[in-house]
C-alpha cells in the first residue's frame, strides 16, 4: 500500500518527524443547533428546511474553525449535520424505515430503523457536508462514515435471510458515496463499526465489507477503520489483513491495559492511537497526553503513528472538547521536538543501529 | 389434543410518551435509574403505564395478562436492583445485545422487597383472571450479577433461589410464572454446575401455588443442560423456535419434555410482524416434528422480552399473537 500519510504533512510543520494530529469525528453540537432541529420538527414553527440549511452550515463552519484553531493537521466538522450515526444515513438510503424509538439503557433511546426492503443508494449522503467543510477549512478534511457491518447490526433486518448479506449490500453503497467523496477531492476516509468490537466473531465479514468498500478507491486516498470499547485481542491480528491504512483505536478508556495485544505481533498498519479520552469530562495536562503518545512507539513507529481523541467528542462540554485538542496537538508537536532531538528512546521510537 | 394459550414473557416497551415523561421525571444517568423508592409523579407515570399495558393485552384477548415490567430498567436484574444488600454499579452489556444494565453486586445477606409482588398486586386490581407472574430463573439472576458476600458459586445461586421464592411468597394470587432463564443457553452451567442450576429452579418452583414455566431463549439448551433442567419440578418448559427450531426438537424429541410446553414463536427482537397464520404455522410445526409427544398445554409466546421493538411493533406483535386460530391448531 503506498504511503498516504505525507500528504497531510503541513507545509509549515516545525518539526522534522510528524505525528499526524487528527479526530474520530463527532463534536458536541452548539445549544442553538438543538434549538433549530427542535423548531425544525416543530409544525407549528415558522423554521424551515432553508432555515436548517443555515444553521447546519453556520455549526458547520464554527466547528471546524474551532478545530482549525487547534492547530491541528486534518479537521472535521464535528458531525453537525448528523443526528447520530446510524439514523443518519439509514434516512438517505432506500429500503429503511423507522418505527420509534427503542431502549439502550435507562431513559438512553434510539430511533433503531428497520430494513424493509432490499437498499439502495437514495439521497447524496455526505458529498455536501465534505465540500462545505473543504471550502471553509483551510486544512485537509477528514469524512468518518458509519461502516457497513454497523448499519447493518444496528437495524432490523426484515428482508435479508441474515445480517451478513445485508452487509455486504450496504458496503457497496458505502463504495457507492466513497467514489463521489473521491471526485469530490476527498483524500481521508475513516469507516466506524463500533459494532465490531460488540461482536468480535464478526471480523471476517467486516473485512469481507472493506473489501468491496474500497474497491476502486485509488491508492492515495487514506482510509482508516475506527473501532472502540471492545476486546481487541479477538480481532487482532486477524484484522490487519483488512484493506485500510490505518487503524483508530480507543485505547486511553482503559488505561492502555490492552497496547500488549498489538506487540504480540507486529503492527503493520499505521496507528491512530487515542490519547485524550472521551468520556472523562477533564483536559488532561500536555505532559499526561506525550506520556500516552509515547506509549504508542511500543507498537509502530514514529512515521506510522496518528494521534487522535478515543472517540467522537460529542459527550464532552465543548470547552472540555476543545481543551483536549489543544493540549493533543500540543503534545503531540513537543514529542515531535524530542523526536528530532534524539530525546525519545522508547520501543519503536529508538533509534537504528545503522 | 392441546389447548393453546396465547402470553408473553413481558418487560414491555415504554409507550412514547411515557419514555419521554419518565426521562423528564427521571433523567438519563445510571443514579436515575429505578431504586424502589420512587413516588409521586414517577409512581403515577409507572401506574398509567400499567394500565395500559393491562388494557392492550385484554383488548387484543391474550390468554394471560402480564404487568408488563414497564419499571424493570435493569431489565432481568430488576428484583436485584432495588433489594437492599446490593449496590448498583457500572454499567455492563447485556448478554449479546447493545443493551445495558446496572451491574448488581450483592455485598450482604438478600432478603425479599415484596417489589415484584407490589407490582403484581396493581396489576390484579386490573385482572380479573389469567394473571401472569414473570421473575428472572435463579441461574440467569445470578448470572447477571456479582457477588461479594456468599462467597462461592454454590451458595450464592442457592441465596439468589431462596431470594426468588421468598419474593413469590408475597405474591397475590397468579394463574401462571414465567422464569425467564436465558443464561442457560447464553451462559450455560458446566458439569455440576448444571445439576445445581436445575436444583435452583426446583426450588423457586416449589414456592409458586402457579403453574411455572421456565422459559429459555436465544437458542437451545445443551442436551445435558437440558436433562437436568428436565428433573426440575415445573409444569413447563420454554423453547425459543425463532432463535432455533432443530436443536429445541432435538432436545425435545430425545429428551421428553413436561407434560406441557412454551414455544417462542414470535421473534421480540425484530420489527417484522408474523401474521397469525405464520405463528399458528409455527405450533403446528412443533407439533408434527415431536410426534412422540402430546402436550397438554401449549403456551405460545414471543420468544423474548419485548423492549427491544418500538412500540407500534410490539402492539402489533401482541395483536396477532391474540390473534391465532386454536381451533385450526387444536384440530
Amino acid at each position: 500500500m503506498s504511503d498516504t500519510r505525507e500528504q497531510f504533512r503541513p507545509e509549515n510543520h516545525p518539526n522534522d518527524h510528524f505525528l499526524l494530529t487528527t479526530v474520530v469525528g463527532s463534536y458536541k453540537k452548539p445549544k442553538w443547533l438543538d434549538r433549530a432541529r427542535e423548531l425544525l420538527e416543530d409544525e407549528d414553527a415558522s423554521f424551515d428546511e432553508d432555515d436548517w440549511q443555515e444553521a447546519t452550515d453556520d455549526a458547520a463552519r464554527l466547528i471546524t474553525e474551532e478545530h482549525e484553531r487547534t492547530g491541528m493537521d486534518v479537521i472535521c466538522d464535528g458531525e453537525m449535520r448528523r443526528n447520530e450515526m446510524v439514523e443518519y444515513f439509514a434516512h438517505l438510503i432506500e429500503g429503511y424505515e423507522f418505527n420509534g424509538r427503542v431502549k439502550v439503557w435507562g431513559h438512553n433511546y434510539f430511533d433503531k430503523p428497520s430494513v424493509v426492503e432490499e437498499v439502495e443508494y437514495g439521497e447524496e449522503w455526505l458529498v455536501d457536508e465534505f465540500e462545505f467543510t473543504d471550502s471553509v477549512s483551510e486544512r485537509p478534511v477528514k469524512v468518518p462514515i458509519t461502516g457497513p457491518y454497523t448499519l447493518a447490526n444496528w437495524s432490523f433486518n426484515e428482508v435479508y435471510d441474515d445480517e451478513e448479506q445485508l452487509a455486504y449490500d450496504l458496503a457497496d453503497l458505502v463504495n457507492e458515496e466513497i467514489e463521489r467523496l473521491v471526485d469530490a477531492g476527498a483524500t481521508y476516509i475513516q469507516i466506524d463499526e463500533p459494532a465490531l468490537a460488540t461482536t468480535p466473531d464478526d471480523h471476517a465479514i467486516v473485512g469481507a465489507c472493506l473489501d468491496r468498500i474500497v474497491d476502486e478507491v485509488p491508492e492515495d486516498v487514506r482510509v482508516g477503520l475506527h473501532v472502540c470499547y471492545g476486546d481487541y485481542s479477538r480481532i487482532y491480528p486477524e484484522m490487519l489483513d483488512y484493506p485500510v491504512d490505518e487503524y483508530d483505536l480507543e485505547l486511553c478508556n482503559g488505561n492502555y491495559e490492552q497496547l500488549d495485544v498489538f506487540t504480540e505481533h507486529e503492527f503493520t498498519k499505521d496507528l491512530a492511537l487515542g490519547v485524550v479520552d472521551a468520556h472523562v469530562a477533564e483536559v488532561e495536562p500536555v505532559e499526561e497526553i506525550k506520556e500516552n503518545i509515547v506509549k504508542g512507539f511500543e507498537v509502530v513507529p514514529p512515521e506510522r503513528l496518528t494521534v487522535s481523541p478515543d472517540c467522537g467528542l460529542k459527550l464532552l462540554p465543548r470547552e472540555v472538547a476543545y481543551g483536549k485538542m489543544e493540549n493533543m496537538v500540543q503534545a503531540a508537536r513537543e514529542v515531535e521536538e524530542e523526536l528530532d532531538a534524539g530525546e525519545i528512546d522508547v520501543g519503536l521510537a529508538a533509534p537504528t543501529s545503522d | 389434543m392441546s389447548e393453546v394459550v396465547t402470553t408473553t414473557p413481558g418487560l414491555f416497551p415504554l409507550p412514547d410518551w411515557a419514555k419521554d415523561e419518565l426521562s423528564d421525571l427521571k433523567g438519563h444517568q445510571k443514579a436515575d435509574l429505578i431504586d424502589g423508592s420512587e413516588g409521586g409523579a414517577i409512581e403515577d407515570a409507572y401506574e398509567r403505564v400499567r394500565s395500559e399495558y393491562v388494557d392492550h393485552q385484554q383488548s387484543a384477548g391474550l390468554d394471560r395478562v402480564v404487568e408488563g415490567q414497564g419499571r424493570w430498567d435493569d431489565m432481568i436484574a430488576h428484583p436485584l436492583a432495588v433489594a437492599d444488600a446490593v449496590e448498583t454499579r457500572g454499567i455492563v452489556r447485556y448478554y449479546d445485545n447493545n443493551n445495558f444494565y446496572r451491574e448488581p453486586v450483592v455485598t450482604d445477606d438478600l432478603a425479599a422487597t415484596g417489589d415484584v409482588a407490589a407490582e403484581l398486586d396493581a396489576a390484579s386490581e386490573r385482572v380479573d383472571s389469567g394473571l401472569q407472574a414473570v421473575l428472572p430463573g435463579p441461574y440467569s439472576l445470578a448470572d447477571l450479577a456479582t457477588d461479594e458476600h456468599y462467597g462461592d458459586d454454590g451458595a450464592f445461586l442457592d441465596a439468589v433461589a431462596g431470594f426468588l421464592a421468598d419474593e413469590i411468597s408475597e405474591f397475590p394470587d397468579v394463574e401462571t410464572l414465567f422464569l425467564l432463564e436465558p443464561s442457560l443457553v447464553e451462559n450455560p452451567p458446566g458439569d455440576g454446575e448444571d445439576e445445581r442450576a436445575s436444583e435452583a429452579i426446583d426450588a423457586v418452583a416449589a414456592a409458586a401455588d402457579a403453574d411455572v414455566v421456565a422459559h429459555t431463549y436465544w437458542g437451545a439448551l445443551g442436551e445435558k443442560v437440558y436433562a437436568h433442567l428436565m428433573d426440575a419440578d415445573v409444569d413447563a418448559i420454554g423453547f425459543d423456535f425463532v432463535a432455533n427450531h432443530e436443536d429445541n426438537v432435538y432436545n425435545i424429541s430425545e429428551y421428553g419434555t413436561k407434560d406441557d410446553v412454551a414455544l417462542g414463536v414470535v421473534d421480540g427482537q425484530n420489527t417484522l410482524v408474523e401474521g397469525p397464520d405464520t405463528i399458528a404455522e409455527r405450533i403446528e410445526w412443533v407439533d408434527d416434528n415431536t410426534p412422540g409427544t402430546d402436550f397438554e398445554t401449549v403456551y405460545a409466546t414471543i420468544n423474548t422480552e419485548t423492549f427491544y421493538l418500538p412500540a407500534n411493533k410490539y402492539e402489533a406483535k401482541l395483536d396477532a399473537l391474540a390473534a391465532v386460530n386454536k381451533a385450526v391448531i387444536s384440530a
